[in-house]
């Protein structure tokens, strides 16, 4: 078996027309090309969405502020979940995905190429197109109106009466395109996994990452569909006098909170399972000791596959469901609990007995493993119904999700950039820089996202620009405000790090982790035709039987 | 390094992994069936639940022929494919434009009934809950069928250019996979709208 | 022996259950507990018997549970009320201190399982550290095992189970309680950003402050609330009384309260309802019987007749302000906006925006937008006199 590439010399970037290498960028059907337009798009969003949080924070420091009117509160909380959601963390997602699988598979590219240039402009368009809004929705209150509905827009709040102007439409049609956009990209992904994995990759001896994508992209096809039928029938409500959600004529909001979280739900299961893929190959790594429980690892994220679909009415516990029904979705979200705390369990015992490098990677995959703990346990406090009655709509849903979402997805994807920036690029991030944003990062999230909780529980609701003084919430949010602008802080160096490291960092090497997986048998960054030949494998970690031909892992699967 | 994509070579892959456009045909037909999903649970949703204006069992009438149209054009495709895998490519392209004959024949019959319930019965889609879920559901099948004439239709210009030889044959075959679907489909509109929800 | 702890819990219950006088008619996970505890009394059951008759030993545990907790919340109760006026941990109602009982269990679940597992992670990222005299070998390794495997399931299993069966339980408490023939009924609609009140049996129209007697454990009397939508989606919810129920057109929902103590409860609407769903403020008054017995005497009145203020009244029927308001007794009957016949009663006006003061009331009609930017009710253009005028009359308005 040959892992070798033929070894090619740096092309100099500084030599080339820029409008030739402008053109190759867009025209390119190359999946790692691709992973870093979708990487490069989702981290120019991070930089927006986070602006729009920050906006939302400093109105909130103090009861009765003016920062900004409530007519741009509403417009930064929905732009910021709709940002987050679909033009940040989903183009994460896909992006690494992208780089990764045909690469861990000793694949030459995806099934689909073409089509997955098409989807990533899709994608991209969609963003666009969300962001117009802000001069082409001609509202109420003069030119340019970035929609305000939340980001499930909850009917009949976007019907015509209550939504007036087109701020409403740019949300829908925004996600309607990149909808479409990730339903082909995790087509393409399903079949890159399903047809393309090189000789004596059965799917038992793929890695992690490689089943977890195969996952997510199986539930990125069933769950964003509902999605995009939903906001069809709101377009036909809008534009075509339908009653989908029209109350007045018989029909039910209700019904759209069903659409919109059968979505909403696996939603956020297809940007955590990525989370839990990068932390499936640092954490081993890093401890230098195999996943422990492989099978039983895949086992549980389809296990969260399957019932992640049957959870999505936790969302509408208050909505005045019956009391089968509620007890059935707190079945079934309680449930959930089994096997994503069964994956916690394994990557402890996976660091157990290893040798943990505390390199900036592992630090992230640390903090993961803490804070998705505490977002776990937060959620099994909202999957009990009547806790929920309390909780539900407050700042302690804000302070979950973005525990789950910043805590836990936010911290891997920076591992997952630190850990494969080497590969991508050819050259190492520096690593002092890369724990001073550590740090910095984790102090503003512990900040802002603890004691968000507390608010919540002293009986303050979400999207309100505005709070009463003596309500016991000015000190909380004085102090959530606070650790925004660690994050921030943290978010620059970062940012810093990337540029500088791109151009002035330590050259990589091949394996600069003494990895075990595909992506590391070949150049950094890989040639376009990413091996030499395809290499053909006996185990779970080719790497580590070649590095150790005494003790291979295909003795002991 | 030039950004030229590597065609992927046969002989490097193992025999033994599935197709990649019948496995990427599946894909697209299970996000579809999810879409449909959704417009057929709320016209169930919605049964029953109209304040006004034309009920179901007072303006439907049962398209019999036309469905007997569309489900018999997926045997016809059938037989066109499995000419082709023969290389009989003169019988493939005849029964290939009986396909579409049939498809459109069924689109007209759709055309038809709804200009009948548009100026004769004054349904429309904003007419009542019944109205909305009716033409959403059935115009987004409509859309699948008009999209699939289009795809056959390419398929039949390429034949009469005679660019279609039997080596094609896997790659119609999964152009069929999506009109099975669609007729499929229709089997559960047909069922829901028809014959439930009257 | 064993029988002591039992006995004493039962006794520790009804004493707080006494002193409490909380003993509302909806059947409460506690209210259960002492049934039982009576009537094995008078059957002279021994205590082992009484623990399996009608529980299994989960729920027998979860009940001498919720006893210590309510025990606990007596007395931080008033600390969890300083806090803040909206805490959930301060329940004054039925339905909310079951949410509250459930919550303790529940946290203390999630705080047991939170600490093993924080220590075991902290306990791992320390020992296993790669150390500065590493050999540089690999360490052993190991790819999985069955028993520690199943033994992470089953654990978590029995976990969910618990917290499972205690929900349910408190699931059918709150949302399958029969409802008593003396309940207050109050029909609440949401409108885009103040709440209607209406109580159909006592003929009563008011908006944003809602008053409701105090529920007398012997006597209890509770409100039901029937929540309606006019416009968009809304949230009731005062953390105090209940957890929160959502009103959504063309879906009505209920709940009811039955608060143990009188005071004024605040709370806020819960779901987003548009540009000023910050100031969709909710005020309920919890009075002894007397005082809403009066109130409700006051609130039934027409509007007072009063003629110095004839020159405002005459103002207030020839513009707009008909079109969306009523004053009960006048030509004035419009529904979109707040019944006004008796402003003068409320403590707050702009659904709980601003308080009831002549200086507020003046600058609402004038530029609604200085106080809510964003509220439906038009600025009235109107001159100085003829503001001054419309004022004086609405304050006559008691």
């Amino acid at each position: 078996m040959s892992t070798d590439a033929i070894a090619l010399p740096r092309t100099e970037l500084a030599s080339r027309p820029f409008v030739d290498a402008l053109h190759e960028w867009v025209t390119t059907v190359d999946h790692k090309r691709l992973g870093i337009l979708y990487i490069v798009y989702a981290l120019v969003f991070l930089v927006i969405g986070g602006i729009e949080a920050g906006v939302m924070r400093i109105q909130l420091v103090r009861p009765h502020n003016d920062f900004v009117s409530p007519q741009v509160f509403n417009r930064m909380f929905t732009m910021h979940g709709t940002t987050m959601i679909f033009f940040v963390a989903m183009p994460l997602v896909f992006g690494f995905a992208n780089y990764l699988v045909p690469l861990m598979i000793g694949a030459r590219d995806m099934a689909f190429p073409r089509l997955n240039a098409f989807s990533f402009w899709l994608t991209a368009f969609g963003g666009l197109l969300l962001y117009f809004s802000l001069v082409g929705a001609n509202g109420l209150y003069g030119a340019g109106n970035a929609p305000d509905v939340g980001w499930f827009a909850y009917a009949p709040l976007t019907s015509r009466t209550f939504s007036v102007g087109h701020s409403t439409d740019f949300w829908t049609l925004g996600l309607l395109v990149s909808g479409f956009g990730s339903i082909g990209t995790a087509i393409n992904i399903l079949t890159t996994i399903l047809c393309l994995r090189c000789p004596g990759m059965s799917l038992g001896k793929m890695p992690l990452l490689v089943w977890l994508n195969f996952v997510m992209s199986g539930m990125v096809v069933l769950a964003v569909s509902p999605l995009t039928a939903a906001q069809l029938m709101l377009l036909v409500d809008r534009y075509l006098g339908g009653h989908f959600f029209d109350t007045q004529a018989g029909g039910s909001a209700v019904i759209w909170m069903h659409f919109f979280w059968i979505f909403g739900h696996p939603e956020v299961y297809v940007l955590v399972i990525p989370a839990f893929a990068f932390a499936s190959e640092i954490i081993p790594v890093f401890s230098r000791k195999a996943i422990f429980g492989y099978p039983v690892m895949v086992a549980a994220t389809i296990c969260i596959g399957f019932i992640g679909m049957s959870v999505w009415a936790h969302h509408m516990f208050t909505v005045g469901m019956s009391s089968n029904a509620n007890t059935f979705f707190v079945l079934s979200t309680m449930a959930i609990a089994v096997p994503t705390g069964i994956k916690i369990f394994n990557w402890l015992a996976t660091m157990w007995g290893g040798k943990i490098e505390f390199k900036t990677p592992m630090l992230f995959c640390v903090g993961f493993l803490f804070q998705f703990l505490i977002a776990g346990l937060t959620g099994i406090m909202l999957s009990a119904a009547p806790f929920d009655w309390q909780l539900g709509n407050s700042y302690f849903v804000v302070a979950h999700f973005h525990y789950v979402i910043v805590g836990g997805i936010l911290f891997t994807v920076f591992a997952a950039f630190y850990y494969w920036f080497p590969k991508m690029t050819g050259r190492m991030c520096d690593e002092t820089l890369g724990k001073l944003h550590f740090w910095l990062f984790l102090i503003g999230f512990h900040l802002t996202f603890d004691f968000m909780h507390i608010p919540g529980l002293l009986g303050m609701p979400r999207r309100i620009y505005t709070y009463e003084p003596g309500r016991g919430w000015d000190i909380w949010n004085l102090i959530v405000t606070i650790g925004v602008f660690f994050q921030a802080l943290g978010t620059l160096v970062f940012v810093a790090n990337l540029l500088w490291s791109y151009f002035k960092g330590k050259a990589a090497g091949n394996d600069p982790w003494d990895a075990w997986t595909l992506e590391w048998s070949t150049n950094s960054p890989p040639p376009a035709y990413n091996f030499a030949t395809i290499p053909a494998i006996k185990s779970r970690r080719p790497l580590w039987d070649l590095k150790h031909p005494d003790d291979p892992d295909w003795k002991y699967e | 390094m030039n950004a030229t994509p590597m065609t992927i070579a046969e002989r490097e892959i193992m025999l033994n992994r599935p197709a990649r456009g019948r496995v990427g045909m599946f894909g697209l037909i299970a996000a579809e069936a999810a879409i449909f999903t959704i417009f057929v649970v709320a016209y169930l949703f919605y049964v029953g639940k109209s304040l006004t204006g034309p009920m179901p069992k007072d303006v439907l009438s049962v398209p019999i022929f036309y469905t007997i149209c569309l489900l018999s054009s997926s045997l016809t495709i059938h037989l066109a494919v499995k000419a082709l895998r023969r290389g009989n490519v003169r019988v493939f392209g005849d029964w290939w434009l009986v396909t579409i004959a049939l498809g459109a024949a069924f689109i007209y019959g759709t055309a038809m009934e709804w200009n009948r319930l548009i100026y004769h019965d004054g349904l429309t889609i904003s007419t009542n809950l019944f109205g909305t879920t009716y033409y959403s559901l059935v115009g987004l099948h409509g859309f699948h069928v008009v999209v699939g004439l289009l795809a056959l239709s390419m398929v039949m210009v390429f034949t009469l250019l005679g660019n279609v030889r039997s080596e094609h044959a896997e790659r119609v075959d999964v152009l069929s996979l999506y009109w099975h679907f669609v007729d499929a489909v229709w089997v559960i509109v047909f069922t829901v709208v028809y014959v439930a929800g009257r | 022996m064993c029988a002591f702890p039992f006995r004493a819990s039962v006794f520790l219950f009804k004493h707080l259950r006494c002193e409490e006088q909380s003993q509302a008619r909806g059947k409460t996970i506690a209210h259960d507990f002492l049934a039982i505890a009576q009537e094995a009394d008078a059957r002279g059951d021994p205590p082992n018997a009484m623990a399996s008759t009608r529980h299994s030993s989960t729920l027998g545990v979860f009940h001498l549970f919720l006893v210590a907790i309510w025990s606990a919340a007596a007395s931080t109760d008033t600390a969890a009320q300083s806090m803040s006026p909206t805490n959930i941990f301060a329940p004054v109602s039925t339905s909310a201190k079951s949410i509250f009982g459930l919550s303790i269990f529940v946290l203390a679940v999630t705080a047991a399982i939170f600490v093993v597992v924080f220590a075991l992670l902290t306990y791992s990222v320390v020992k296993f550290r790669k150390r500065a005299n590493d050999d540089g070998r690999e360490p052993p390794q190991v790819y999985g095992s069955n028993q520690v495997e199943l033994a992470w399931t089953v654990i978590p299993v029995l976990i969910v189970v618990a917290l499972f069966m205690a929900t349910a339980r408190v699931i059918a408490d709150v949302q399958k309680t029969a409802r008593p023939d003396n309940a207050i009924e109050v029909i609440a609609i949401g409108h885009q950003f103040w709440w209607e009140y209406r109580y159909p049996a006592l003929g009563v129209v008011t908006a944003n402050e809602l008053h409701v007697p105090v529920s007398d454990s012997n006597h209890p009397t509770p409100t039901l609330i029937k929540l309606l939508s006019a416009d968009t989606d809304h949230s009731f919810w005062v953390p105090r009384l209940a957890g929160k129920t959502d009103l959504i057109p063309n879906h009505p929902n209920s709940m009811w309260i039955d608060p143990h103590q009188t005071g004024l409860f605040l709370g806020q609407c819960a779901q987003y309802c548009g540009t000023q769903h910050a100031k969709m403020l909710l005020r309920v008054y919890v009075q002894s019987r007397d005082e809403f017995d009066r109130w409700i005497q006051e609130q039934r009145r027409p509007a007072f007749a009063s003629d110095a203020a004839s020159r405002g009244q005459r103002i207030f029927e020839t513009t707009a302000c008909i079109n969306c308001h009523t004053v009960a007794g006048t030509v004035a009957d419009g529904r979109f906006g707040p019944d006004l016949t008796h402003l003068m009663s409320r403590d707050t006006i702009a659904a709980g925006a601003t308080p009831n003061t002549p200086q507020n009331l003046r600058l609402w009609i004038r530029d609604p937008e200085a106080i809510k930017p964003g509220s439906l009710m038009p600025a009235m253009e109107l001159n100085d006199q003829d503001l001054n005028a419309l004022t004086a009359y609405l304050e006559t308005l008691r």
